[in-house]
């Protein structure tokens, strides 16, 4: 790799550190209610939104009641995203005449969308018209993001709150998280991505004849609205099939450092944005060092491991052996690795390359990356849940080891706190396995391979890594739009997104009733270096014990017999 | 029940703003401010739309710079875009590339051991990567020299003109524009005519 690259790679987090700093701190007084410089435009739209919906600002719920609203509100919106595409065909903004969509398809698509996964089993330019990606799949990824965002926040309210029966107003929090950040954020950004060559327009095809005397039809449509709410939200659903990597989702270089700075935004700020609230920013630091750690400790052994090119490529007359399949030439290897990195680590999953053609260990680190819960960053909300979560099994740990009840941030971690931590950190994982387990044990599974030998079962691992994450990118030689796999990868998202979120909440409830523990000399503090060590060993120790077999057949077996010249 | 009327009035609210004001106005500012780009940053020649500027095209005369392989069927469908997703150790890809490196060495008169530039002989993702490296356009740059009869410089320097560099010497690789390349290509032979 050459010092360009290098500098490509480490200026990212640094750029991506000062503008997370600054939004977590908005963020912070836009979710305690303070005054920011965009309360006097929005907040008159954000009182008439309360006058609609019937809601009291000042109405402060139970985690129950908080969850119970979350639940519902998800539930109408994958229910409505279900309707739209199976009635699109009647509606307007459809250009290109699309009819219903399969049912399968349909389920799956609202489910993926709902649940901020945004796994795709259809191809966006030949089955969704303008107005189901409008009002349909760009809807939710503002709704799914919002959802994850408020979720959070009620669990910080679980922290800094004492002796108290609630944790704060959904609807609220909802709205507020929709109103000053994903809007501002994706308005500006959405303007910044057309100045480059993002399409964004509601004609329909545009037919071109070429210069070698051929005829191209070139799909067209309100892309630019779209990427943006995509990358901000950490949703990846993108309006073509090949999503990022179409020209016209991410023309050029600047884009695409865009779209990755805009997808590890929130999520990289909200630790900043916990500190904040809990008035102990150096908490937030140690959550976000321990992010960056193994965010960066991921990237460095990927784009080491692709630089390297593959050698049966070398044999076969290729320079370098150099591994551009599935790449594109503006963007080049290094940008390609940092994107599919990014976008793996948060639960974004847009692809500007497409994964199933990447180098065995890069595939072995972006499962990694999922397996693990989508914590390092995460998707918006839900993946700083994660990492709450691995910090409450960490202070478990440490509890253990110097033989005192565990304490994290003055609260006395307890039974019920831990088995809510592991109902969020092993759900996704057992899910994954037997999942797994089921698609290679049947014909209807492994008939939807692409790839076979041990590339096939990483197809299938990557599959259930992804949609129980919550991640979305694919392995996408696998054949994902048959009954089998739109049933079980929908069950995959259900239970992913709410064996974290309901737990989440409950661990808040349960928190905010307790009082706080003045911190004393014996208190292990969490702030500091130790904390965030053992923090990132926990996670890699729980992700290493957990998918060591199935990474061990897949990836690693595939990268020693390609080391062996073996192909499949 | 209360929860379930605020829900539907909210997800109704919300979605006019997220999902009809909010992509209608970037509309309106976008094609205001943005037309071209807006609209898919097109190639017009008079009233004949020839493609767009970002999309890129399928090249088979000998007579034009060649793209890269795409994997969409027919290649370069910009309404079907996708990649190959063959894995690194598929037999059918190593097969492709091996016809492909045969073929590019005899159209271009290189000889049997000679290495060929990745970006030549791998599809892209999106199957309509409008570029190549600059070094896969000048191991074509004899074989269109020959069949146009111009001098070999004039046609280096066209690729100069085309070629696009990293964002800041870091985002990116170069990257020639191959249709941009092929009409400026054309140009100059028309031109010298």
């Amino acid at each position: 790799m050459t010092l360009n690259d290098w500098l490509c790679i480490l200026l990212l987090p640094i750029i991506l550190i000062i503008l997370a700093f600054g939004l977590g701190e908005f963020m912070a007084k836009v979710f305690s209610g303070t005054r920011t410089f965009l309360t006097p435009v929005i907040a008159p739209v954000e009182q008439l939104l309360y006058r609609l919906f019937g809601v009291d600002e000042k109405e402060d719920m139970s985690w129950k009641t908080y969850a119970l609203s979350l639940v519902i509100f998800n539930i109408v919106g994958i229910a409505a995203l279900f309707i739209l595409q199976a009635i699109q065909g009647m509606l307007p903004f459809n250009p290109q005449k699309f009819g219903a969509v399969r049912w399968d398809t349909a389920i799956n698509t609202a489910i993926s969308f709902g649940t901020n996964t945004n796994w795709q089993a259809y191809s966006g330019e030949q089955t969704m018209s303008y107005l189901t990606q409008m009002l349909g799949l760009s809807v939710q990824n503002f709704l799914s993001a919002a959802i994850g965002m408020a979720a959070l926040v009620a669990v910080i309210r679980g922290f800094i709150r004492k002796t108290s029966a609630a944790i704060g107003n959904f609807w609220v929090d909802l709205t507020r998280s929709i109103l000053y950040v994903l809007l501002p954020l994706v308005i500006i950004l959405s303007l910044l991505l057309v100045s480059q060559g993002v399409v964004q327009t509601l004609s329909g095809s545009v037919t071109a004849q070429t210069l070698d005397g051929g005829r191209q039809i070139i799909a067209v449509g309100p892309v630019a609205s779209q990427e943006a709410i995509k990358e901000i939200g950490t949703n990846g659903g993108g309006f073509f099939n090949a999503n990022s990597a179409h020209p016209f989702e991410n023309p050029t270089p600047f884009t695409n450092f865009l779209e990755i700075l805009g997808l590890l935004l929130i999520p990289a700020a909200l630790p900043f944005t916990f500190g904040a609230m809990l008035k102990n920013r150096r908490q937030g630091i140690a959550i976000f060092a321990a992010m960056l750690i193994l965010y960066l400790g991921g990237l460095s052994i990927f784009a080491a491991n692709e630089m390297h090119g593959n050698p049966l490529l070398e044999k076969a007359g290729v320079t370098s052996g150099l591994n551009m399949e599935g790449k594109e030439v503006r963007l080049g290897i290094v940008n390609s690795v940092l994107f599919a990195h990014s976008t793996t680590v948060t639960s974004c999953g847009a692809v500007n390359s497409m994964h199933d053609s990447m180098m065995p260990l890069g595939g072995l680190i972006l499962m990694f990356n999922m397996a693990i819960g989508e914590v390092i960053f995460g998707g918006v909300g839900v993946g700083l849940i994660g990492m709450l979560c691995y910090a409450i099994l960490t202070m478990f740990l440490a509890g253990l080891m110097i033989g005192r009840t565990p304490e994290l941030m003055g609260k006395k971690l307890e039974l019920f706190e831990m088995v809510m931590a592991l109902v969020i950190i092993l759900t996704p994982a057992i899910l994954l396995l037997l999942l797994s387990g089921i698609a290679i044990s049947t014909n209807t599974g492994l008939s939807s391979l692409g790839n076979s030998g041990p590339h096939g079962l990483s197809e299938i691992i990557y599959a259930f890594a992804s949609t129980a994450g919550n991640n979305g990118s694919a392995f996408a030689g696998l054949n994902a739009n048959t009954i089998f796999y739109n049933l079980t990868t929908s069950l995959a998202m259900l239970a992913g997104r709410f064996s974290t979120i309901i737990p989440a909440l409950a661990i808040a409830g349960s928190l905010a009733g307790k009082k706080i523990v003045p911190a004393s000399t014996a208190t292990f503090p969490t702030n500091g270096l130790l904390f965030v060590i053992m923090l990132v060993s926990v996670i890699i120790v729980v992700g290493a014990l957990t998918f060591f077999p199935v990474f061990t057949l897949g990836p690693f077996l595939e990268h020693l017999l390609l080391m062996t010249g073996k192909t499949f | 029940m209360l929860q379930l009327k605020r829900s539907l009035l909210a997800f109704a609210g919300l979605s006019v703003i997220c999902g009809l004001i909010y992509p209608l106005a970037v509309t309106v500012i976008s094609q205001a401010v943005f037309l071209e780009q807006s609209n898919g940053s097109m190639i017009i020649n008079g009233k004949q739309i020839m493609g767009s500027r970002l999309i890129g095209q399928q090249f088979t005369s000998p007579k034009y710079f060649h793209g890269r392989p795409s994997a969409s069927d027919p290649p370069y469908d910009a309404s079907n875009s996708g990649g190959s997703n063959l894995g690194p150790t598929s037999a059918k890809l190593l097969s492709q590339v091996q016809s492909r490196v045969s073929r590019i060495r005899e159209e271009n008169g290189l000889p049997a051991d000679a290495a060929i530039p990745a970006d030549l002989v791998l599809t892209s993702a999106s199957g309509l990567d409008p570029h190549i490296s600059p070094l896969s356009a000048a191991l074509q740059v004899k074989r269109i020299a020959g069949e146009r009869k111009m001098p070999e410089s004039d046609v280096e320097r066209l690729i100069h003109q085309n070629t696009e560099y990293p964002l800041l010497g870091m985002w990116g690789k170069e990257h020639v524009n191959v249709l941009q390349l092929n009409l400026a290509l054309d140009n100059a032979f028309n031109g010298r005519r």
